[in-house]
């Protein structure tokens, strides 16, 4: 069964529909990743997941259960995360301030949390007291996944986390997402940097329009030739 | 075209650019890579008027340009696109587009009531300008939407849009690839070249895919923590041993498996 799926998703921002009946949905364990030109509707797909804009029709359900009508903290508390493309910080707080603001509806102690994050992300241990805002796109947008993983999510969603950070970071993104996994939470990402996060990806959609146009597993959708004609550039 | 010399840009302790000299030759698409942190965007910030060098001069065509605010610079014909993108939101992207030209006659309260016929023609032009840039980036289908409301990867088609607006001489393009489709950004690369080719731009970018900057860019530069890391062509910066180590790691395992 899905930890997460919206299920012929229709809706937008009030004007015309962004989403036009697309399915996306991930697994326990799995990493799914949503591809597609510019404006499909990738990102859109997500915030109707979490609920930050509402679906003219369609179903959103967590672990089998209806949750179109919860709100976005709600979600949350349920054990969703997202991590968004731009202003996915709190610049004015530390490193170590944005983590907890990760935590917020936890209870519980954090500090063993926050000790697995710095094993994860070396680099934030090393600026824990340094402003968000003073660090570089690829240190910030560590943060923002750090931030996130904070409230414990099962399914951990991120807006196209390697946009502007260097390879090696980009490698270094890809291992960490791929020990998240590991760990136990679902990948839901869109990325644009396509090839190597479908190389990761147990499953794959292609998004045109706000339509589901392929889905497949990461493999079958690199080695299909439209796909990579269409999409990932030649 | 370009030249910086010596110039450095400190923000308290921190040396974010530290006695860099590069040269941006005329005609030619210049890329400029780096680990995330390696001062790049502030480099570009320091010659594009939005931040004055704490030390260093830099030249454009010989004429010092040190210190010259962003508007100074633009009308010399020097333009930039963001990072992050700095769209008008609550304008359409069509005006977005028309906005950039400066100096339009209809800006003036007496033209626009008394001289509606020149008015009128230059907005025309403008608008048909604005029209083929709307053509060249496959944004048709979003031209009266407003661009608050494009996706991000359209945002950053509509920051190259707008440096095409106008006749530029040097274009800095900080990340226009990142967040965008890749095969809309293999077009954005033609439309590079072809600038360039047809119409004389010099380009110099940020760009973290190395595919990308492969295609287009010579010469590349490599900043790390400051500093000029490295020089030379494409080829001959990817295969350097400090390169490598600082910024494109020898993984290279996510490259994807059928490439």
């Amino acid at each position: 069964m899905s930890v997460l799926i919206g299920e012929n998703m229709v809706g937008g921002y009030g004007g015309a529909d962004i989403l036009r009946g697309c399915t996306v949905a991930v697994d326990e364990g799995e990493i799914a990743v949503i591809v597609g030109p510019n404006g499909a509707g990738k990102s859109t797909a997500m915030k109707a997941l979490l609920g930050m804009i509402e679906l003219n029709s369609g179903s959103v359900r967590f672990r089998g259960k209806e949750i179109s009508a919860l709100t976005p903290q709600a979600r949350i508390a349920l054990g969703i995360a997202f991590v968004p493309q731009n202003n996915n910080v709190f610049t004015n707080m530390t490193v170590f301030e944005n983590l907890e603001m990760g935590a917020f509806l936890r209870e519980d102690d954090i500090s063993e949390t926050v000790d697995q994050i710095y094993q994860l992300f070396p680099i934030l241990a090393e600026k824990r007291n340094q402003l968000a805002g003073e660090l570089s796109g690829g240190q910030r947008q560590q943060v923002a996944v750090a931030r996130a993983l904070m409230s414990q999510p099962s399914v951990l969603m991120l807006d196209e986390p390697t946009a502007g950070v260097s390879p090696i970071v980009m490698d270094e993104l890809f291992d960490r997402i791929l020990e998240v996994r590991q760990a136990g939470v679902a990948i839901l990402m869109v990325e644009q940097n396509a090839r190597q996060a479908l190389s990761i990806a147990d499953k794959g959609y292609v998004l045109v329009v706000g339509e589901n146009r392929h889905t497949d597993s990461g493999r079958a959708l690199l080695a299909n030739p439209e796909v990579r004609r269409s999409f990932l550039g030649g | 075209m370009i030249r910086v010399e010596n110039v450095s840009k400190h923000f308290g302790g921190l040396k974010a650019v530290d006695h860099v000299s590069i040269h941006i030759a005329s005609g030619s698409i210049t890329g400029l890579i780096g680990p995330n942190g390696a001062g790049k965007t502030t480099l570009f910030n320091t010659i594009a008027g939005l931040y004055t060098p704490t030390e260093g001069h830099i030249y454009l065509d010989d004429e010092e340009i040190t210190g010259l605010k962003p508007h100074q610079l633009f009308a010399r014909g020097l333009l930039r696109t963001f990072q992050i993108a700095h769209e008008f939101a609550r304008l359409s992207v069509i005006e977005n587009l028309m906005m950039v030209p400066g100096l339009q006659s209809g800006e003036n309260l007496i033209n626009a009531w008394f001289r509606r016929a020149q008015v009128e023609r230059e907005e025309q032009a403008i608008h048909d300008k604005a029209m083929q840039v709307i053509d060249f980036l496959n944004l048709e289908h979003i031209a009266d939407e407003l661009a608050g409301n494009l996706s991000g990867g359209q945002k950053k088609l509509l920051e190259l849009g707008r440096t095409m607006m106008v006749d530029a001489k040097v274009v800095f393009l900080d990340e226009v690839g990142a967040g965008v489709n890749r095969t809309l950004l293999r077009e954005i690369g033609d439309a590079i070249i072809k600038l360039n080719q047809e119409q004389n731009y010099t380009f110099c970018m940020i760009e973290h895919d190395m595919d990308f900057i492969s295609r287009l860019c010579d010469p590349v530069i490599c900043m790390a923590e400051g500093k000029v890391l490295a020089e030379g062509t494409a080829d001959q910066v990817k295969n350097n041993e400090e390169v490598i180590e600082a910024y494109l790691g020898h993984g290279m395992k996510h490259k994807g498996a059928i490439a």
